[in-house]
């Protein structure tokens, strides 16, 4: 009897397994890439990062049921799942990401320098150094994401808390101030050294300003240049009835994507990107119609998509596993949208975007679908209902591509087999 | 008599029925065209971003001046509800009527898996401070 218990045990395990393998952790990928499911329920797992060894490290937005708000996961039996797993770090944010033995993470207001050991485990974990203490925080894009260049330098995301800088946030009727003061110490992308401890706002330099929430940037080797996905801007339609309706909101203003040099500005809060114009517009708040265009002096997008599916994480592929369409390309993770309802949602799925030398080169696709836990085809209507929302992408170093889901709390492995 | 006072019975049984049914199709109009974009249809709101209305403690509670204040004044406070924190600002709505805020609480207390008491006109009225 027991043993008879024992047999089935196992034969509902391997059953399990092998569906995971099968179905790809539910996930709907181009022909010849397979998932699986290397983490779940670990908690709200926002930014990712993995080392050279190929130990995978998440940043949860609030600590988990453990406490534990940075959490480490090893595949030590290489079987595509991991079965290593503890955390440290009580603080909850959004950022990570590793260099070498430098593993640098976030809260909504500092940045962290943790030390990993030749096993790439923690060294530090109760005394990291605080490289930049004191940024902004309110209740609104408060996440800070960051990312490094060749040069130890680091770049950190600083969200304007505000929708569109009107002089009361999302009230109707309310203008958009001039200037916009939040541009001074948010709404940007801020520059520090990667090694000095205890740096403040006067010791980094706005980068570039004038987006309102990035969350997902990389560094580009090829072009040797920062790459930012900026959130547009909500509800076009709650506080401007008479010039934009439901379907319009739904579709406005672009969700954008940035090569930033020093310097640049990308127009927020003056104008939005109308992806059916093609263009900049001056936002309502600032005497705009729909239709008048502004920030002569503002980017352009380097590559613009369907409006609010928030866009939470990007990657450039250097891997040599995935075929070579891959190769250099940006890898988006779009978190899903809410701002379109009453119509239907938008978005949850991964999308790639072919690259040559450092620029754009073809359409952008959806590559992995299928984390909204719905049949295919189905819309996403009730957010709450949805099972993973993708956030966060990193690459192992066996080329295989990693998306975080702050919903369910799983990490899903891509990988590609010839 | 017995029969009269049956009919003035049945009379103001209907009036108060329609009038309450007359709320929630008002307090309905106000969800979708002010809340529903945060809200969303099934009142689930966005995890981590706007709060849920269906299930919420606070909204089907005794509280009411709580909920008349955060719909004239809108809401952003670092405070768990129902143990959970959201990254949005809720819109204020300062040109609401006090009947247009009664009307959609007791839409919102009354939709969805929610069961709660009217919000009455006089309650909305009773909380002064405008902010
Ligand atoms: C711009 C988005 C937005 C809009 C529009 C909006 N809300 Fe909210 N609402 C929120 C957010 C975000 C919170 C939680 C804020 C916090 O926790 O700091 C909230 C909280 C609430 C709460 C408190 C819930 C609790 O559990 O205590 C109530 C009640 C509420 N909203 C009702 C409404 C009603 C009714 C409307 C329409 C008149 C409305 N909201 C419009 C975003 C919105």
């Amino acid at each position: 009897m027991k043993n008879l218990k024992t047999i089935i045990f196992f034969a509902v395990v391997i059953l399990a397994l092998n569906l995971n393998a099968q179905n790809n952790a539910g996930l709907k990928l181009p022909e010849g890439f397979k998932a699986t499911l290397f983490a779940d329920t670990i908690g709200s797992a926002r930014h990712i990062a993995i080392t050279k060894s190929g130990v995978v490290f998440a940043k949860l937005m609030y600590p988990n049921k453990a406490g534990k708000s940075i959490i480490r996961l090893e595949d030590v039996n290489k079987d595509g799942i991991a079965d290593k797993i503890n955390g440290w770090a009580n603080y909850g944010g959004t950022g990570i990401i590793i260099k070498g033995k430098d593993l640098y993470a976030t809260s909504d207001n500092d940045v962290y320098l943790y030390q990993l050991n030749d096993k790439d485990e923690v060294v530090n974990p109760l005394s990291p150094k605080t490289i930049v203490k004191g940024l902004i925080a309110k209740n609104q894009h408060a996440s800070k994401s960051i990312t490094l260049d060749g040069d130890n330098n680091v770049y950190v995301n600083i969200g304007a808390y505000s929708n569109a800088c009107q002089e009361k946030d999302r009230t109707p009727g309310s203008k958009g101030m001039m200037p916009c003061p939040i541009l001074d110490s948010a709404g940007g992308i801020w520059k520090f050294s990667g090694t000095k401890e205890n740096q403040v706002y006067g010791d980094g330099k706005r980068y570039a300003t004038g987006l309102r929430n990035v969350v997902g940037l990389d560094w580009n080797t090829q072009s040797n240049s920062l790459f930012v996905m900026q959130h547009g801007r909500d509800q076009l339609n709650s506080f401007y009835p008479t010039l934009y309706n439901d379907a319009q909101n739904a579709e406005l203003p672009a969700e954008t994507m940035y090569e930033l040099h020093e310097g640049d500005n990308a127009g927020w809060p003056y104008v939005y990107f109308d992806p059916y114009q093609k263009k900049k517009i001056l936002a309502p708040e600032y005497g705009g119609d729909g239709k008048k265009e502004g920030g002569e002096n503002a980017l352009n997008p380097t590559v613009f998509f369907p409006a609010h599916m928030a866009p939470n994480g990007l990657l450039f592929y250097t891997g040599d596993q995935f075929p070579a369409k891959y190769k250099n390309g940006a890898f988006i993770a779009f978190h899903g949208s809410w701002n379109r309802a009453p119509l239907p949602q938008e978005g949850y799925f991964v999308a790639f975007v072919p690259f040559k030398d450092g620029k754009p080169n073809g359409e952008w696709e959806i590559f992995a679908n299928g984390f909204s836990g719905l049949a295919e085809g189905e819309k996403v209507t009730n957010v709450r209902k949805v099972k993973s929302r993708p956030c966060g992408l990193a690459q192992g170093p066996d080329g295989s591509l990693y998306v975080s889901d702050d919903a369910r709390g799983s990490i899903f492995k891509i990988s590609y087999a010839k | 008599m017995a029969k009269q006072l049956t009919i003035l019975f049945s009379t103001l049984l209907f009036f108060t029925i329609s009038a309450n049914a007359q709320d929630v199709v008002k307090g309905k109009k106000i969800y979708e065209t002010r809340c529903l974009a945060c809200h969303q249809a099934d009142g689930g709101g966005v995890p981590n971003m706007n709060a849920p209305l269906d299930g919420s403690s606070n909204l089907v509670g005794n509280n009411i001046a709580r909920l008349v204040k955060i719909i004239r004044g809108g809401y952003s406070e670092k405070i768990a509800l129902d143990g959970y924190y959201y990254n949005n600002v809720m819109t204020a709505n300062p040109d609401l009527k006090d009947e247009d805020i009664a009307n959609v609480l007791s839409y919102v207390r009354n939709s969805w898996s929610n069961k709660a008491s009217k919000v009455t006109v006089a309650q909305v009225q009773a909380v002064k401070n405008k902010k």
